[in-house]
């Protein structure tokens, strides 16, 4: 892990660290129409996340935040509003750009894992390169090398069955990671785990985003919240309040001024 | 290497979803396997109706002398008519449509035909070279009677598969030898099979017309007239025999009108009967076929729609991680194509086997030789696979449109 980290950081230099916007948003509106009825769901969300940086969502039930990351994740599409993602505007995006543009740069982990069940540890990992185009044997290899990133290569040839809530979701977060991704958007990835396990899912999403990769994570617990840099807090569409976590932050510093 | 990839991810999901896909299978298998039996009763059905009219000509009239039963121009009924040489090439020359015609010249009984210490009585047929296409003689041996016995008058003679075991004893070479019949030497020239199995189609010897008239004192009288029709209609055979008739009534001066003057029996128009019954019943076999065939794709859409229904959840986790809606569909496409041409195949296999299994055990009358327009048989299979297509490219085409956050909601 040491080894990863030294590689990649230099490309992380300062200044380019802390300016380059990652994903920003401005005046994002959804609404969902529902028969009759229509529910404004986001009701214009200004938001900067820069590069590096792991952020919590936070926000009752219904505040919009599963939006947020779903429009954020290319998954959903808002109405009304800019959405740059690495710079680019994300405009009028048919279902195929979409799916490459996740493909590229975007890596998901959900609360119920998502994995396909017909498929082993190291088939589900590998997944993603299959739709890069990456040939079958050069996958089958990197899969092998995240799996033991996670700690899950004496796993591979199992069924997500066979895993424990733990093992599910860093195979998960193994699948997410393995195809390189600038951010990863973790949707409650602990809402289906017990503590112990939740905080070592947390220190891996501290680990991996140490490596310089945008983390997005939706949760409802105040412990994982505080786990990250930034808590946002959404309510009623609105952001509510944003503010730097001051636990996380040593890490990050620790990090940059290295 | 792409699309050999491809392939492995389709053979990796068939793999580890082998109930689904025998399922699928299954009824496609299932669905060309009975179009192919219904297919190959109906041939069989057919083949036996065939068979059964396989004796003699199809489309044939006969006509045989007769007795007038109503008065005609001065003459009083009870007259009898009779054929005479003149008539055959009359009837050869001036009506249109006959194909073949031949004049029969019978001495029923009283012949006695030897060779050596054997002898039998057996009826003597004068005919035309013709003849052999109008009654379907099968040729064992030999050659049939020719133009040139005919003009000659030679004393040549074609006898039965029976007449030669009865007279040819041990085995002995008849080909060629000198039978002699009512103590005239004929040379034999052949040895026929009449395939209806009746004793007494078997029980006769043939010799031409001429000869028999000639050596037997027939003078210019024939027995009767037999005329094929190539391959016209029941209706245009009716309009053949009625030329024929009314020709007749003129020439030997008796009301056209009277049925009994001279007999006729039209092959065609009975033949016609039969085939329409058989047209009916092999129409039928059709409909069945098709039913069979709508059920297999009503079967196959149906598994089609569960089985993306069932995957929703997968595509939308393929799509999250960066499958387009184009490699979605294709997939599972791919993947149908596959199973319902792999299964279809089975069916095709099973179904002919079993038909060719069963073809030399069945032999009844008016059911013989099941077998399958292979033509046919593919043309469903590819139908079937075709079907199993559109089944599964509407639905794989919505789950591909389906937004993938809908397809990972949890329930």
């Amino acid at each position: 892990m040491a080894l990863f980290m030294i590689i990649l950081l230099p490309a992380k230099s300062g200044s380019h660290f802390n300016n380059t916007m990652m994903i920003t948003l401005n005046n994002i509106h959804k609404t969902y129409e529902t028969g009759s009825n229509s529910l404004h769901v986001l009701k214009g969300i200004d938001l900067e996340v820069g590069a590096g940086e792991m952020v919590a969502v936070m926000g009752s039930s219904g505040s919009g935040k599963s939006t947020l990351l779903n429009i954020l994740g290319l998954l959903d599409r808002h109405d009304l509003g800019d959405y740059y993602l690495d710079g680019k505007l994300i405009k009028d995006m048919n279902e195929t750009k979409a799916a490459l543009l996740r493909n590229k740069f975007l890596g998901f982990v959900f609360q119920s894992f998502n994995l396909i069940s017909f498929k082993n540890a190291a088939e589900n990992v590998a997944l993603p390169l299959y739709y890069q185009g990456v040939s079958r044997r050069s996958r089958n290899k990197l899969a092998m090398e995240y799996l033991e990133r996670v700690g899950l290569l004496p796993w591979a040839a199992h069924l997500p069955n066979e895993l424990s809530g733990g093992q599910k979701q860093r195979l998960a977060i193994a699948r997410a990671l393995i195809g390189k991704p600038k951010v990863i958007l973790a949707d409650e990835p602990t809402g289906a785990l017990d503590s112990t396990t939740s905080g070592e899912v947390m220190d891996l999403f501290q680990e991996i985003n140490q490596t310089g990769i945008t983390l997005i994570i939706v949760t409802h617990e105040k412990d994982i919240a505080h786990k990250t840099q930034r808590i946002i807090k959404l309510r009623d569409g609105l952001i509510d309040t944003d503010h730097k976590n001051g636990h996380a932050k040593p890490i990050t510093k620790a990090i940059v001024s290295l | 290497m792409f699309d050999l990839d491809k392939w492995q991810e389709i053979f990796n999901t068939i793999e580890k979803n082998k109930m689904r896909t025998f399922l699928t299978g299954f009824s496609v298998a299932w669905g060309i396997f009975m179009l192919i039996i219904l297919q190959g009763a109906g041939v069989g059905l057919q083949k036996g109706v065939e068979n059964e009219f396989r004796s003699s000509a199809t489309n044939a009239i006969w006509v045989w002398n007769g007795q007038t039963s109503k008065a005609y121009k001065g003459n009083n009924p009870g007259r009898e008519i009779r054929m005479k040489n003149d008539d055959y090439s009359y009837l050869g020359s001036q009506i249109k449509g006959i194909d073949k015609i031949s004049g029969r010249y019978n001495i029923w009984s009283g012949n006695t035909i030897s060779y050596k210490n054997e002898s039998g009585s057996y009826s003597i047929r004068g005919i035309h070279p013709d003849y052999q296409k109008v009654e379907q003689l099968t040729l064992v041996k030999g050659r049939f009677i020719n133009e040139n016995d005919q003009q000659h008058s030679r004393k040549t003679v074609l006898i039965s598969k029976l007449v030669d075991e009865a007279l040819f004893k041990e085995g002995e070479e008849s080909l060629g030898k000198y039978v002699s019949i009512n103590k005239i030497p004929f040379k034999v020239v052949g040895i026929f099979d009449d395939d209806d199995g009746r004793d007494d189609n078997m029980q006769v010897v043939y010799v031409a017309v001429s000869t028999a008239q000639q050596v037997f004192g027939g003078a210019h009288n024939l027995n009767g007239i037999v005329v094929t029709v190539g391959d016209a209609t029941a209706k245009e055979a009716i309009s053949i025999e009625n030329q024929m008739k009314s020709k007749m009534a003129s020439r030997h001066h008796f009301d056209p009108t009277d049925n009994q003057a001279l007999f006729f029996w039209n092959s065609v128009e009975e033949f016609s009967r039969f085939r329409k019954l058989f047209t009916s019943i092999s129409m039928f076999i059709w409909v069945i076929g098709i039913g069979t065939i709508i059920a297999g794709v009503v079967g196959v859409s149906n598994i089609m729609m569960i089985v993306v229904k069932d995957r929703t959840k997968e595509i939308g986790i393929r799509k999250a991680l960066g499958a387009t809606p184009g490699s979605i569909v294709s997939l599972i496409l791919q993947e149908a194509i596959l199973i319902t041409a792999f299964a279809g195949y089975v069916g095709l296999v099973l179904g002919v086997g079993l038909l060719e299994l069963i073809s030399d055990q069945i032999d009844t009358p008016f059911f013989r030789q099941p077998e399958v327009n292979l033509s046919v048989a593919i043309g469903a299979t590819a139908l079937l696979v075709i079907a199993g297509m559109l089944a599964g490219f509407i639905p794989a085409k919505r789950a591909a449109s389906i937004k993938p956050i809908d397809a990972l909601r949890d329930e």
